[in-house]
């Protein structure tokens, strides 16, 4: 098992105006973004990125735009920089969003140019993008799902296509000489990771083979992955650990107590991250019709757009987090461990949590940590980092892939 | 009330290969009516005062409530070139075209295409064209309103627009939700106008009325004045105490306006223009 580490690079200073505002994305104004917080923050987060090199740990980026919850809007600059500072660990970005890209041409020239750069480090993450990254991006959220595919095949095509220029002309995009310059260094090209929360998306992802994701599905992730194992079943794959990723929260201590600590403060990440405006939760045309017509009917105006697994702990309680349902007000530490969304607590405690929920799930070959979120300092991100390298990660690499019943 | 009573049940119709729901009403002069964003409500008042004296067609336009949608369609040409295949196979001739907001946009692209089958152009408040600078928008940003909001720019008094969407039925509401699916597909960027279009409103050369409602947030009076200016052809009127739908808030008013203004203007034999 590899393990990646993950911050959104939150700017958590402006949480407490955004909250009383009622959105931290799209509408507020960025007058709230001092440049020398952000720079503090973005720094900070660079230098834990760096540190993980030094313990063995991988680094994995995000973007969102016009949004407290963070300021990292191009991954591919932030892997850049990473790149020049780093020797050894796994570059990913998950994801580009590629249904409000404009130009997913410069995607692929830049991810073969840091490939390149770093010989061969770059991992590829494609999402869809979030309803509320729409309006920023000013893409039509209408046939989001086409779209995204479109372009992922595009970008496929651009990496792996070395006979000359190409031309495309889909609905979506428009090219006549496509011939990327300098061509990836890993061949054919890069591994490609998708997240998913949808069996819909579980089954798109596994009839190609790429790397399901599962953000926070807890035990529920079963069924994702069971619906990935038949799709890439189906197309002649036999889906292995390195067909799955799964991302929690993870805070590592020297005692439990600083571990749950170091998660609850990680988790304003769920207390903050729905909290959006009303008109840019949802864009008609991001979910189906069909999906629409029943959020009619619930009068629902908030939560979060899209076929989602809310977390439940093992004995049925449904977390108000994440989905949409809440904003994390009354969920504790323990909940989150109990419902598999976060690992938290000693080395020892941690290794338990994760061998259990990698043997329930059949086995994930990637781990993606939020080892940073909320207003955890620089200081104790460091610390739980510097435990989850030096004392989580061997033992995580000596798991064994558990047996799958097909 | 939302039931197909007196004023005609929706008929399935395919116009090339398309299948759509139309409303159609009475008897005497074809008017073609497209909708907004909202669709069409065969009870309204409008809708049953006109039809006493004309055959009111009202199509749910391609994607919109339950019509279909081709997947080739791409942009409001294909809604402008649909309405005139629709003109064709049902042999109207000298008809009035009237389309509102949304409807107006897709009215408007009909009309620089074609009049032949058209001698009267009826326009509320419709969208469509770009008005004012870069950084200025005559166009509200309807997809950055909440719903309260909506109703706010929409409608005069905004519990007229209040819908109980729990007690909706699911083919209802289906409908409902395709409806602003389209309407955003097709509104989305531009938005809710093509920039050429204004260039090419001069090429409508019959008789056109431009409604307006005096309380509409979605399109004010500079962006009205600026429709009536490239408009050749075109009266202005306002409608005091209705928003963005004069029709709805308004019926009598508005019908009283389309009579009189079908009353007042004949067109000229030689103005009609064709593809």
């Amino acid at each position: 098992m590899r393990v990646y580490q993950f911050s959104e690079q939150p700017y958590h200073v402006a949480w407490d105006v955004a909250k009383a505002s009622g959105s931290l994305r799209v509408t507020l104004p960025n007058r709230l973004c001092e440049p020398e917080v952000a720079s503090r923050i973005i720094n900070e987060r660079l230098d834990e990125w760096t540190l993980c090199d030094e313990l063995g740990l991988d680094i994995i980026v995000n973007e969102h735009h016009a949004s407290a919850t963070s300021v990292s809007p191009s991954p591919t600059v932030t892997l850049a920089m990473l790149a020049a500072r780093t020797k050894r660990a796994r570059l990913l970005a998950l994801g580009y969003p590629l249904a409000n890209r404009a130009e997913p041409i410069r995607l692929a020239e830049e991810l073969a140019y840091i490939d390149v750069v770093s010989k061969g480090r770059v991992d590829i993450g494609l999402v869809k993008g979030s309803p509320y990254d729409i309006a920023p991006a000013n893409s039509n959220p209408v046939g989001i799902t086409d779209r995204f595919w479109d372009t992922h095949d595009l970008i496929v095509e651009a990496l792996t296509n070395h006979d000359g220029p190409f031309s495309w002309e889909s609905p979506y995009h428009e090219y006549r000489q496509v011939n990327i310059w300098p061509r990836p260094w890993q061949q054919p090209r890069p591994r490609i990771f998708v997240t998913g929360g949808s069996i819909d998306t579980a089954i798109a992802v596994g009839e190609r083979g790429h790397t399901l994701v599962t953000i926070l599905g807890g035990w529920n992730a079963t069924k994702l992955f069971d619906a990935y194992r038949e799709s890439a079943a189906g197309a002649g794959i036999q889906a292995g650990p390195d067909n799955f990723g799964y991302c929690a929260l993870v805070g590592v201590g020297d005692t439990e107590e600083e571990g749950l600590r170091r998660l609850n403060a990680i988790a304003g990440y769920f207390r903050t991250t729905s909290i959006v405006a009303e008109p840019f939760v949802n864009p008609p045309g991001y979910m189906s019709a069909e999906g629409n017509a029943a959020w009619l009917k619930k009068n629902q105006r908030r939560g979060r757009a899209g076929k989602h697994f809310p977390a439940t702990t093992r004995d049925g309680r449904v977390l108000k987090i994440g989905s949409g349902a809440g904003h994390g007000i009354g969920v504790t530490p323990k909940d989150m461990i109990d419902a598999g969304i976060a690992f938290a607590g000693t080395p020892d405690q941690i290794v338990e949590q994760i061998a259990e929920l990698n043997d329930h799930l059949g086995g994930f070959g990637t781990l993606i940590m939020m080892g940073h979120g909320g207003d955890l300092s620089h200081e104790e991100t460091k610390a739980s980092l510097t435990l989850m390298g030096t004392e989580v990660l061997p033992e995580l690499q000596r798991l064994n892939a558990p047996a799958v019943v097909a | 009330v939302r039931e197909n009573v007196t004023a005609g049940t929706p008929t399935q119709l395919t116009i090339d290969g398309v299948q759509i729901e139309v409303t159609e009403a009475g008897e005497g002069r074809s008017l073609l009516f497209l909708h907004g964003m909202d669709g069409i409500d065969p009870a309204a008042p409008w809708l049953r005062a006109l039809s006493a004296r004309h055959r009111v067609i009202a199509p749910w336009q391609p994607g919109f409530g339950h019509s279909e949608r081709p997947a080739e369609f791409r942009s409001i040409a294909d809604l402008a070139y649909f309405q005139l295949e629709l003109a064709e196979a049902l042999d109207l001739r000298d008809a009035v075209l009237i389309g509102a907001s949304f409807g107006g946009w897709v009215a408007a692209e009909v009309a620089v295409r074609s009049t032949e089958r058209f001698s009267h152009l009826v326009l509320i408040d419709p969208l469509g064209i770009k008005v004012g600078g870069r950084m200025q928008r005559h166009i509200t940003d309807m997809h950055a309103l909440s719903q309260e909001q909506l109703l706010e720019a929409m409608w005069h008094d905004p519990a007229r627009g209040e819908s109980d969407y729990s007690a909706m039925d699911d083919r209802e509401l289906l409908g409902i939700a395709r409806s602003r699916e389209s309407f955003t597909y097709f509104g989305w960027k531009p938005y809710m106008n093509n920039p050429g279009l204004r260039r090419w409103l001069r090429r409508v050369r019959i008789p056109t009325l431009l409604v307006w409602g005096e309380s509409d947030g979605i399109v004010g009076p500079e962006y009205a004045r600026a429709c009536a200016a490239e408009l050749p052809d075109a009266r202005l009127e306002t409608i005091a105490e209705a928003g963005h739908y004069p029709h709805l808030e308004q019926p009598e008013r508005f019908v009283a306006l389309v009579e009189g203004f079908l009353r007042d203007t004949t067109p000229a034999a030689a103005a009609t223009n064709s593809i």
